[in-house]
């Protein structure tokens, strides 16, 4: 059977990733659920199951985009490879939900 | 020789159908929870269905404590109902909206006599309500006698890679097979609307849809509160979702591919002549919300869950599923489907699909689930406002 892929991410362009299980820093084999693409990514810092870490670059007030739609903004610089939660991200919509 | 009919249900007097056939007892207020319960205890394999409100509430309010009344006693997989209020007028009220199905009701009112003559009195009617439903045998049914409902809960980033995927597939062929499904969660579709906009049949529905979201959204906004913790969860963040724009794309991803083709009141039914889609106000709680597509007439709810949501209601098996494998091995008692195998690639999403379609036929045809199996009855109304 193939290897499981260490993380997922719904489409080829999003950028954050989703942690298939519980990773360690390092690089890291993934896997775009849309376009069945394969992708490689160094991860920064221990994060859970189901947490995201960047795919790039971001900088504060950029927009995070997950499902090919930005699905918040950055709150502060996100480094690529970086842990990517309540602490650097947040809604757009409602200015008054934040860490 | 006959072949087993793939689906099976319950067929009522008005021509709807469901899968379970429970003989409720049903307080019209929470002052007649007690004697409702005791007719249970004394007639056991009658269903009573305890809940907060139904005195001093006015206006809109009030119709939708009396909608989601009447909708839960017209539900399918009700047989037959017993009515108890503490006054004669809202009870009648509550037993005539049911008794207009052709189902056999009865109701009683407890001021004048007390609980305990209402009790003696509600329980011989409830035996014999009882002993008739037990003859109600199953009969072959199709997807279009049977409604769906669909709502998650504390979901986390797995759903939207899983579990929702494969509840989507299931709403699809559903709706395919000529069936009738309902969402809702209104604020949890916050971010992806345009998504559900899109989707609608036309521009009635679509202008019905974006004015029924934005006076949600109104209401929520007007408070200025800081929702994170409250809209998304805790349980929703401790899963890694940040954002409700994140959480709301996921659950967008359980409702299928097909038009959204109404829009519904909360606890109101959809037309019988037309199937598909319908999208209903509700709030993203999980009881109100389950609570409300039942009262409208879903007689079967699927539930994907990340973190392990353990919610259940009385009269509509809610089915649950998750694509995380930690919750599936660490709550497995509550869970009816383990699709994390989708996630580990071990699969593909049709054959997740076809995983479900199995447990929604088994569980229609009687099987119960697990939270059928652990008494989850979560009854639970949605206020709209203060009472008077």
């Amino acid at each position: 059977m193939a290897k499981v892929p260490d993380f997922l991410l719904h489409h080829d362009g999003d950028s954050v990733a989703v942690a298939n299980d519980d990773l360690q820093p390092g690089t890291l084999q993934g896997l775009s659920v849309k376009e069945q693409t394969a992708h490689t990514a160094v991860l920064n810092e221990p994060i859970p199951l189901g947490h995201k870490f960047a795919l790039r670059d971001h900088a504060e007030g950029e927009a995070i985009v997950k499902y090919g739609i930005k699905v918040g903004i950055a709150s502060k610089a996100i480094k690529k490879g970086d842990y990517v939660h309540t602490h650097n991200m947040r809604s757009y919509r409602w200015e008054a939900s934040r860490a | 020789m006959g072949s087993k009919p793939r689906l099976t249900g319950y067929r009522r007097p008005d021509g709807s159908m469901g899968i379970r056939n429970h003989v409720i007892i049903l307080p019209v207020d929470d002052l007649s929870n007690a004697a409702a319960e005791a007719v249970a205890k004394v007639v056991p394999g009658t269903l009573a269905l305890p809940h907060s409100y139904g005195r001093l509430q006015f206006g809109e309010d009030l119709e939708l404590t009396f909608r989601t009344l009447i909708g839960t006693g017209l539900n399918g997989n009700v047989a037959a109902v017993v009515v108890i209020g503490i006054e004669p007028n809202w009870t009648q009220r509550v037993a005539n909206g049911i008794a207009k199905s052709g189902k056999p009701v009865a109701s009683f009112s407890i001021e004048g006599k007390g609980d305990l003559q209402t009790i003696a009195d509600a329980a011989r009617v409830a035996q014999v309500f009882l002993q008739d439903a037990s003859e109600i045998a199953r009969e072959s049914a199709s997807e279009g006698d049977l409604i769906l409902s669909i709502k998650c809960g504390e979901s986390d980033t797995t759903s939207g890679l899983g579990s929702c995927p494969t509840t989507s597939e299931a709403v699809d062929r559903w709706v395919a097979a000529g069936g009738t499904v309902f969402f809702g969660e209104t604020s949890e579709l916050t971010g992806g609307e345009h998504l559900i906009a899109d989707r609608c049949i036309d521009d009635a529905c679509r202008n019905l849809f974006q004015t029924t979201y934005d006076n949600y959204i109104k209401v929520i906004e007007s408070t200025g509160a800081n929702l994170l913790g409250s809209q998304p969860t805790q349980g929703n963040i401790a899963g890694g979702l940040t954002t409700i724009e994140e959480k709301a794309l996921g659950n967008i991803a359980k409702t299928g591919s097909v038009p959204v083709v109404g829009v519904l009141a909360p606890a109101e039914a959809p037309p019988r002549n037309k199937p598909g889609l319908y999208f209903m106000d509700t709030s993203s709680a999980a009881a109100e919300c389950v609570t409300l597509m039942a009262a409208a007439g879903a007689v079967i709810h699927l539930f994907p869950t990340g973190q392990g949501n353990v919610i259940g209601n009385p009269i509509e098996p809610v089915l649950k599923l998750t694509a995380n494998k930690k919750t599936a091995a660490s709550m497995p008692e509550h869970i009816d489907l383990d699709v994390s195998g989708l996630l580990r690639q071990e699969y593909n999403l049709t054959k997740a699909g076809d995983m479900m379609m199995d447990v929604i036929e088994r569980t229609v045809n009687g099987r119960l689930c697990a939270a059928e199996a652990l008494g989850h009855r979560e009854f639970t109304f949605t206020k709209l406002y203060i009472s008077a």
